[in-house]
């Protein structure tokens, strides 16, 4: 092994490389020790939860998903008796806590929100932002970099501080607690983030093929729609996943500008409560549905990621 | 270097060529193009800004929009600049970012440094250490107030297990003393990959005949580490302290879920107090103007850095 690699007098040498892979992974293990634990909860029962000292090893049950999709009411055995045989095994679960089920919790209306402003938002910043990167990328438009800038600053303000005005703007134009604002307004905050990324993919595209296929006779239209947008789909989709990851997470503006039809999960979870305080399975379940798809989008991602949380500013 | 042709090539292009006379004018295209972004970003963010400029000269309530609305000229500002409360947030917001930033950037730095050697599997623990980074603040930062929980926590019950302390007084979000460092420490555990992941690229871009003509000069590798590794490092770490410090610096979901601001208000960040002012209390026309205050100080405060970033680049 250290014959092989001798090529170079700089390599590591075998010995550092295994006790940094240690350190690493010793890491590693630990920093997803929080994750794991979400996981595990999302399956305990709600004794299971709270036990002392926290159970590593225990009996797994899917209260929890029960639960976050419910409402329970508490009621006497003698009525539980009464009534028919349970018709599934959150039914009977609950039963056994002396409660029956009153109907479905707000849980997936909140997720169904998520995912349509999440993905409005995210299609509606990748249009304008494809079209803005083009625009900066290929055409010599004044005050260019005033205007980058300008697209980037936007983010400097603290979110707090750009819900007060938009607030009031959304309270006048009917706008407040809509699904429509909210896209407008995830929309304007991740079309920087797209501007600056799919500048740095179109620039990288030659213009040699725009070139060529003006040359044939295509307009610049043409030529946009059948020579860059083919070559940029790796940029526009990780550009994309960049913004839904954004739109998906996003807690403050939610928070602070809905409060009911158009809650998204974030502001959503936290509030899940049982008898006596947080129903934490509960909370660990939604927490599980709701963190997946980011999961599944960062190994996805992993190449570009870099890219994507520097604004582009460091390409590798 | 294929760019450098391409634009090459563009430039002696003659311009008849370049441009088609059928269709939209490049000029007419490049507007097309761009307008409806500047168009949506005039309307969503710099409209409320004007407006939030206007407000912090008044008196708005925003709960009671029917009251006449005085113009207050600039005591707003002063009130703020004088208010105790707002020094003491400004302070507990540079104490978090202060922190914060200097784990993130030790503890991430040297894991890149470790994974830059390129061990077996490096590439997946590295991918596995990167996704907390992706999750929802939020939503991650409320579950660790059932870690932070004393006794049943798992924090809390791993603490107490190491050193003994009974794990009932481990109140890491109700004690005064320990809450500032519970926000700390969930930040760190989210943030730290995002540094390592810019400081890892940091460390690629050294080019290795560099260390080689280093090792034919028979330098040490602590010399090594601290005249070729640190300095051609440093304008990654200058950026990722960058990024970092303008969003812990607007930092408001992680906190406002993991002790809203307390106890007290021992863990009020700026953000938090924004809040307050803005959605509890009510006072739109004073928060407007500490809203304007931080703006004018993130963007201060950040081009100064970028300045001192690129003096670094250019070195």
């Amino acid at each position: 092994m250290s014959l092989t690699t001798a090529h170079s007098v700089v390599a590591p040498s075998a010995n550092s490389k295994r006790i940094a892979g240690a350190i690493i992974i010793a890491y590693a293990l630990i920093s997803i020790v929080p994750l794991l634990w979400i996981f595990a909860t999302s399956f305990k029962t709600p004794p299971d939860s709270i036990a002392y000292p926290p159970k590593i090893v225990f009996q797994p049950s899917i209260e929890g998903y029960c639960n976050l999709f419910t409402t329970r009411t508490r009621q006497t055995p003698e009525y539980i008796n009464s009534l028919g045989p349970a018709t599934g095994f959150c039914d009977e679960t609950v039963r056994k806590r002396n409660m029956v089920i009153a109907g479905p919790s707000n849980f997936l209306p909140r997720f169904l929100n998520s995912l349509i402003i999440a993905f409005g938002s995210t299609f509606c910043a990748v249009f304008l932002g494809t079209l803005s990167a083009y625009g900066f990328s290929r055409f010599k438009v004044p005050l260019a970099d005033d205007l980058l800038f300008f697209i980037l600053s936007t983010r400097f303000m603290p979110p707090i501080a750009v819900a007060i005005p938009i607030y009031l703007m959304y309270r006048e134009l009917g706008l407040s607690d809509t699904a429509l604002g909210m896209i407008l307004l995830y929309t304007a905050v991740n079309v920087s983030l797209a501007v600056w990324l799919l500048k740095g993919f179109i620039d990288e595209i030659p213009r040699e093929y725009e070139e060529a296929a003006m040359i044939d006779g295509y307009t610049r239209l043409q030529a946009f729609w059948r020579t860059v947008l083919p070559q940029a789909t790796t940029g526009i989709a990780a550009t994309a996943i960049f913004c839904l990851i954004f739109a998906w997470n996003e807690y403050a503006f939610a928070a602070l500008l809905t409060s009911g039809t158009a809650q998204t999960a974030p502001p959503f979870i936290p509030t899940i409560i049982g008898e006596g305080g947080q129903d934490w399975p509960a909370v660990a379940a939604g927490t599980t549905i709701f963190l997946v798809p980011i999961l599944v989008f960062t190994i996805l991602l992993r190449k570009q990621l870099l890219r994507g949380i520097t604004f582009g500013a460091v390409r590798k | 270097m294929l760019n450098r042709t391409a634009e090459n090539v563009a430039r002696a292009t003659p311009e008849p060529l370049a441009r088609k006379v059928r269709g939209i004018s490049d000029k007419g295209l490049a507007w097309l193009f761009i307008s409806p972004t500047i168009l949506l970003l005039l309307a969503i963010n710099i409209f409320p800004l004007f407006w939030a400029i206007y407000l912090s000269f008044t008196n708005f309530r925003a709960n009671r929009p029917n009251e006449v609305v005085k113009n207050l000229g600039f005591a707003n500002y002063q009130r703020i600049l004088g208010d105790q409360d707002i020094w003491i947030a400004m302070q507990t917001t540079a104490h978090f970012v202060f922190w914060t930033i200097l784990l993130q950037t030790l503890i991430g730095f040297t894991l890149a440094w470790l994974i830059d050697r390129k061990f077996r599997g490096h590439a997946f623990w590295t991918t596995l250490i990167l996704v907390p980074m992706m999750l929802s603040p939020a939503v991650v930062g409320n579950f660790w107030r059932f870690l932070y929980e004393p006794q049943i926590g798992l924090f809390s019950y791993v603490i107490s297990f190491v050193s003994g302390i009974p794990p009932t007084s481990i109140q890491m979000l109700s004690n005064v003393s320990l809450a500032p460092w519970s926000i700390i420490i969930v930040d760190t555990w989210m943030w730290t990959p995002y540094v390592m992941l810019i400081c890892l690229a940091g460390l690629r871009s050294i080019p290795e005949y560099i260390y080689e003509a280093a090792e034919v000069d028979r330098a040490s590798n602590w010399r090594q580490f601290w005249s070729i590794t640190l300095p051609m490092a440093l304008p990654f770490i200058m950026l990722a302290v960058l990024f970092r410090g303008i969003e812990n610096f607007k930092m408001f979901d992680m906190v406002n879920l993991l002790t809203g601001g307390g106890p007290g208000s021992t863990t009020e960040v700026a953000s938090i107090t924004l809040k307050r002012q803005a959605f509890e209390s009510w006072r739109t026309g004073y928060s407007s103007a500490f809203a304007i205050i931080l703006f004018v100080a993130v963007f201060g405060l950040a081009n100064i850095y970028v300045k001192a970033l690129n003096k670094v680049k250019q070195r």
